[in-house]
């Protein structure tokens, strides 16, 4: 245990570098530019240093809250600033350090209009992230849940495409009804238990009626963050018209705030009623897994294509929180990570021809594997990770998805598996149409292959891959004992196993 | 043991794999072909040492070397075992992979890639030797998918045409539904079994021949419901009669490839997975029998095929797929050893042949068309003469108790096995079987015929460069033909005779009262002498159809009129495959996509709702920024402070 507040650290020192590019960047021009940039990819990487300290102080025996910070904020209204993590937020702290710095080097090369403000808010989104996962206060989480939206607006409507307006706006209508339910739900938690602390909420028991209806409050937000079918139309959009970096954030940490929503507020402070929802919800992601997956099969436009792969790797998340057992609740996790690193890593390769040509339309590549050898060895193998191909992070979590899914009834894993066939085919598909047959056009022949920084961001992704691909268990080690007694505690309280 | 024989049998091909792989153009195409090929030297000769140490003085070898997933009871790890079935796997795998690395020097001399064909090579061999090493489902779920993986990366080798494009994502779709049942399969043992260890599921297999589970919502026999799961994944990667469609689009891949992987060993995967599972099989009577029945059909089906194509590979390919059919009808019949047999024999015979046709192609500045072949045998004499015996061991040809070619041995012991089975499917077996010899005989010397002898159908320039291929090209062909001759004769104490109980120790597993290896040996002398019958009978059809009466094979197809066009369409799999699904799924995801999610979701959900707040807001108020969802995200903060405060008041 550090004698220093790690978590309020890391939480901040995005904020701190966003407050410098402010004050100490003045006027316009290339220098100013760079400085912005540099600022922002030291202060960023620094702060993915310190978060690893988190790993080193964090004993994942302890299944309970660690590095816990408790000030009074609001004596009046019982609302305090506490912050802490346990073995299963404490992942989500780590990739949203990770994705930040990576995000900063694709915007270096992808953002030329407004630079430094790109970075206040690529920095400024990272405080609010790390924010979401170590908060412990439900005022407190709640204001950097919603509070995520401000930046991620902003990066959609200002540095966003042509029909950005209409994303933005869908966007919002979505999380507007998550939010408001959401807000009452906490309220109305509050008030039960007299505390705005988490951790008392954590197995306090809600009156059954009442656990119902907060349920499906909080299901309301998640389901859209998320996103589950058929809350997720809004994904597509809101991918295709960001910025690169903007999607590598939304894909790669905000979709998780979902996930871990689900985990830590509906099945922790709410088991019963999970248990109880459980059929809706894996329907739901049944669904999700086929629908999206077929749709994806029909997309001209890359990104859009990869935001409903999204959808239906989300739905082996959700599918395995609620199959409420060790295989389906780690394999959650373990989809989550993996796709955290893959889906940023694929967007960040859809950027890297969107830089150099401006069009994000498939047809208009072809044969880039001729000319962008190195290019197409990348993009392989995170195509390969996207299809869950065995050592590679993908497979891990979605073949532990799946095995929760058959102990709980043999039909989930019987249509969750079919999802794996038709991933393979549209990715297959796309990589097809980008990098084989012949090079025919002149502008893509003209582009150059993989360059330095470009490298930068891939490397760290690409090894994580295989890593976790190949020897999960350090990652798993940390959250396997809470995730252990998550669910222990959740049949408890439910009464009797489910499935 | 003094050196770590089988980590160097399984991870030599990797290395290589990554240096070659990784070091591309910096290394140069000679570095690469050195480098590939002295590694996979290295660990062939290692699996040889490997074989003579735990099949001939049987020990068993187990290597743990990294946990991989565990999750609850589960507990799966990267591990190397080694008995007799894997030792006589890694000397195939690594025996025919270095071969066919040393022949891709000379046939890939002119390619522009050929590091990265070599490196894909070695990357094949190293996720089949991981497949073969495997002491649980999952690792070898993984090499299953690693030489799925690599074989579509090699079939799409020449990536610039289109017919390889979709040939590879062809293979790699196939056997992604054969795998879906693979994986529904291991879901289903570790249901049962609570592990996926083969040792597990092993020892509990005998106490739950009874047990039912259920599945899909069916109450079913445990053990035949996760055996014919783990089958469908068998039927995919094997190109067994229903996920077979791939095979022959596969022979778009260079020729080299097509030995290695489409013949000798990645194909075969499938009967090893249920030779390797037969503890678990031999307690589902019912799967065996299914297994057998489709071996058997596929076997017939594959053959027939055979008869009518022109493409010289895709003969061959189909002859491929017809020799797995016996070998799955074998396993079917609980003769494991005789499978294997002819998978070991065939592995040989088969990449010979490939190799051969390549060499063929090769000569003939790339034709594949035998229609445009023909009078060539004198111009290649070597590469006429390695055809030969590559035929001769495939059609089986030999004499019982004097001498044959490896395929006499293996085939013969499969059919004999099939009728001494005493089943309604081992006889069903034995009979399509035996149709099918006759028809390998046919077009195997069909093939012959058509390529080597009568008069040249080539064009003058096309001939006036052929010539016998390069030293490289033809020396690698020389122990395969070794094999080819001797192999059946040398190992058959192994495989079907006195010695297969020491030889196998626990590798293979058989309930006393089916061991119809065993009976093979006391069945009636007329079923021994068929199969040869079988195969004189085909040659000496073919001879007459192609070299004497050479206006026959026409008039036959045109009398047989639509039976003929079927056979010659492959009985139209590929159309009905192709309008059942591909264009279902393309129609459906389009449909899913314009009328689910815009004309649905969208209509009805935020499009709706936003269309009503933009025609509200238009009314109340001038829009000043044109962005609405300044308004909305104000909106929200709004709705926010006003709870908020009335919360905090009340």
């Amino acid at each position: 245990m550090p004698n220093w507040p790690i978590l309020s650290v890391i939480t901040f020192l995005p904020l701190v570098g966003a407050l410098l590019i402010m004050l100490c960047v003045r006027g316009e021009g290339k220098l100013q530019e760079k400085a912005a940039q540099q600022i922002a990819l030291w202060v960023s990487l620094a702060t993915f240093v310190i978060s690893l300290l988190t790993l080193k102080y964090f004993d994942p025996a302890n299944t309970g809250f660690q590095l816990v910070e408790n000030l009074v904020w609001i004596p009046a209204y019982k609302i305090a600033y506490i912050k802490g993590v346990d073995g299963i937020s404490v992942w989500f702290v780590i990739i949203s350090t990770f994705l930040t710095p990576i995000c900063v080097l694709s915007a270096i090369g992808g953002v030329h209009k407004r630079v430094k403000e790109f970075m206040i808010a690529l920095l400024l989104l990272e405080s609010m992230m790390v924010g979401v996962f170590t908060s412990l206060d439900f005022v407190l989480f709640y204001l950097f849940f919603e509070g995520i939206l401000i930046p991620m607006f902003l990066i959609i409507g200002i540095w966003g495409g042509e029909k950005r307006t209409y994303a933005a706006y869908k966007f919002f209508l979505y999380t507007f009804l998550g939010s408001v339910l959401m807000l009452v739900a906490i309220f109305a938690m509050v008030q039960h238990v007299g505390t705005t602390d988490m951790r008392a909420m954590i197995g306090a028991g809600f009156p059954k009626e009442m656990a119902v209806w907060l349920w499906l409050a909080f299901f309301a937000s998640f389901a859209v963050k998320t996103p589950m079918w058929p809350f997720h139309t809004w994904l597509p959009y809101a991918h295709v018209e960001a910025p690169t970096a903007g999607s590598v954030i939304l894909a790669g940490v905000l979709l998780k705030m979902g996930g871990y929503g689900f985990i830590r507020i509906a099945v922790q402070m709410l088991p019963e009623a999970s248990v109880k929802f459980a059929p809706l919800v894996i329907g739901l992601s049944l669904i999700a897994i086929i629908y999206t997956s077929l749709v994806a099969l029909a997309q001209s436009d890359m990104k859009k294509l990869i935001a409903y792969s999204s959808v239906a790797h989300m739905g082996y998340v959700t599918l395995g929180i609620f199959s409420f057992n060790q295989p389906g609740l780690d394999g959650a996790m373990m989809v989550m990570l993996s796709h955290t690193f893959v889906s940023a890593a694929l967007f960040l390769c859809v950027g890297v021809v969107y830089d150099r040509l401006h069009t994000r339309d498939i047809a208009r590549y072809g044969g880039m594997a001729h000319n962008m050898p190195k290019y197409a060895l990348v993009f392989m193998l995170f195509m390969l990770a996207s299809v869950g191909l065995p050592g590679t992070s993908g497979f891990v979590g979605e073949f532990l998805s799946m095995q929760g899914a058959y102990l709980a009834n043999s039909w989930y894993a019987f249509i969750a598996a079919t999802g794996v066939v038709l991933g393979a085919a549209y990715m297959l598909w796309l990589y097809r149409r980008l990098f084989y047959g012949d090079l025919t056009k002149d502008d893509v022949r003209a582009m150059p292959d993989l360059n330095a920084r470009e490298y930068a961001m891939f490397l760290p992704l690409l090894a994580l891959v295989l890593w976790i691909g190949i020897y999960p268990a350090p990652f798993r080690n940390v959250f396997a004992p809470t995730a252990e007694k998550i669910l222990s505690d959740t049949l408890k309280l439910a009464g009797g196993s489910h499935g | 043991m003094t050196l770590p024989l089988d980590l160097i049998a399984v991870f030599a091909p990797l290395l290589g794999a990554i240096i070659v792989g990784l070091g591309n153009r910096a290394l140069g195409d000679r570095a690469a072909q050195i480098i590939t090929c002295a590694l996979m030297l290295c660990a062939a000769t290692a699996s040889v040492m490997l074989f003579n140490y735990v099949a001939l003085e049987h020990h068993v070898l187990d290597r743990m070397l990294l946990p991989w997933i565990q999750s609850g009871t589960l507990n799966v790890s990267w591990a190397l075992h080694i008995d007799t079935l894997t030792a006589v796997m890694l000397v195939v795998v690594n025996g025919v992979s270095s071969m066919v690395h040393i022949y891709s020097v000379g046939y890939m001399s002119h390619d522009k890639s050929i590091p990265r064909f070599m490196a894909y090579l070695s990357l094949f061999s190293f996720f089949m030797l991981m497949l073969v090493t495997s002491s649980n489902l999952l690792q070898m779920f993984f090499g299953w998918e690693g030489v799925g993986v690599a074989s579509y990366l090699l079939i799409n080798f020449w990536f610039h045409k289109t017919s390889a494009n979709n040939a590879s994502i062809k293979a790699f779709l196939v056997n992604r539904v054969g795998d879906f049942g693979f994986m529904l399969g291991i879901f289903g043992c570790y249901l049962l079994f609570d592990s996926i260890q083969f040792t597990d599921i092993f020892a509990r297999a005998p106490q739950l021949a009874d047990t039912q589970i259920i599945f899909l919502g069916h109450n079913l026999p445990a053990l035949t419901t996760v055996c014919l799961l783990l089958f469908v994944g068998a039927m995919g990667k094997s190109a067994q009669l229903g996920l077979h469609t791939w095979l022959p689009d596969a022979m778009e891949g260079p020729t080299p490839v097509s030995a290695l992987i489409h013949a000798a060993t990645m194909v075969t995967a499938g009967v090893f997975m249920v030779s390797r599972l037969s503890p678990l099989f031999e307690y589902a009577p019912s799967a065996l029998a299914v297994v057998a029945v489709v071996g058997a059909l596929t076997c017939i089906v594959a053959a027939s095929i055979g008869l009518t194509q022109f493409d010289i590979k895709r003969v061959i390919a189909y002859s491929t797929m017809s020799q797995l059919g016996y070998m799955f009808f074998a396993a079917g019949v609980s003769a494991y050893s005789a499978a294997v047999f002819h998978l070991m024999t065939h592995a040989f015979f088969k990449a010979l042949l490939f190799l051969g046709a390549g060499s063929v192609i090769h000569a003939m500045s790339g034709e594949q068309d035998m229609r445009k072949m023909g009078g060539i045998w004198k111009i290649i004499p070597k590469t006429y003469t390695l055809m030969w015996i590559g035929s001769l061991a495939l059609a089986g040809i030999g004499i019982d108790g004097v001498f044959g070619f490896a395929g006499f041995y293996s085939k013969d012991l499969i059919l004999e096995s099939a009728i001494a089975s005493g089943t309604w499917y081992g006889q069903l077996a034995y009979v399509l079987g035996l149709a099918a010899a006759f028809m390998t005989a046919f077009y195997s010397w069909r093939l012959i015929i058509m390529t080597f002898h009568g008069k040249s159908r080539a064009d003058h320039h096309t001939l006036d460069h052929a010539h016998e291929s390069p030293l490289v090209i033809l020396l690698p062909l020389v122990p395969l033909a070794l094999g080819a001759v001797f192999a059946g004769y040398c190992a058959w104490n192994w495989f079907g005779g006195e010695g297969r109980a020491v030889f196998w120790g626990h590798a293979l597993f058989v309930v006393p009262e089916r061991d119809t290896v065993a009976a093979a040996e006391h069945v009636d002398e007329i079923y021994k002498w068929l199969p040869l019958l079988m195969g004189v009978s085909g040659i000496t059809l073919a001879y007459v159809f192609y070299a004497v009466k050479t206006d026959w094979p026409a008039k036959c197809a045109s009398s047989l009129g639509a039976a003929y066009r079927a056979v010659y369409n492959k009985y139209y799999f590929d159309e009905a495959y192709d309008y059942l699904f591909v264009r279902t799924a393309r129609k459906l995801g389009d449909f899913l996509w314009k009328r689910g999610d815009d004309g649905f979701i969208d209509r009805f959900g935020p499009d709706g709702v936003a269309g009503a707040v933009v025609r509200l807001a238009q009314r109340a108020s001038a829009i000043e920024t044109g962005y609405v969802y300044h308004y909305a995200f104000a909106m929200v903060i709004g709705v926010a402070v006003f709870i908020s405060w009335f919360w905090l008041k009340g």
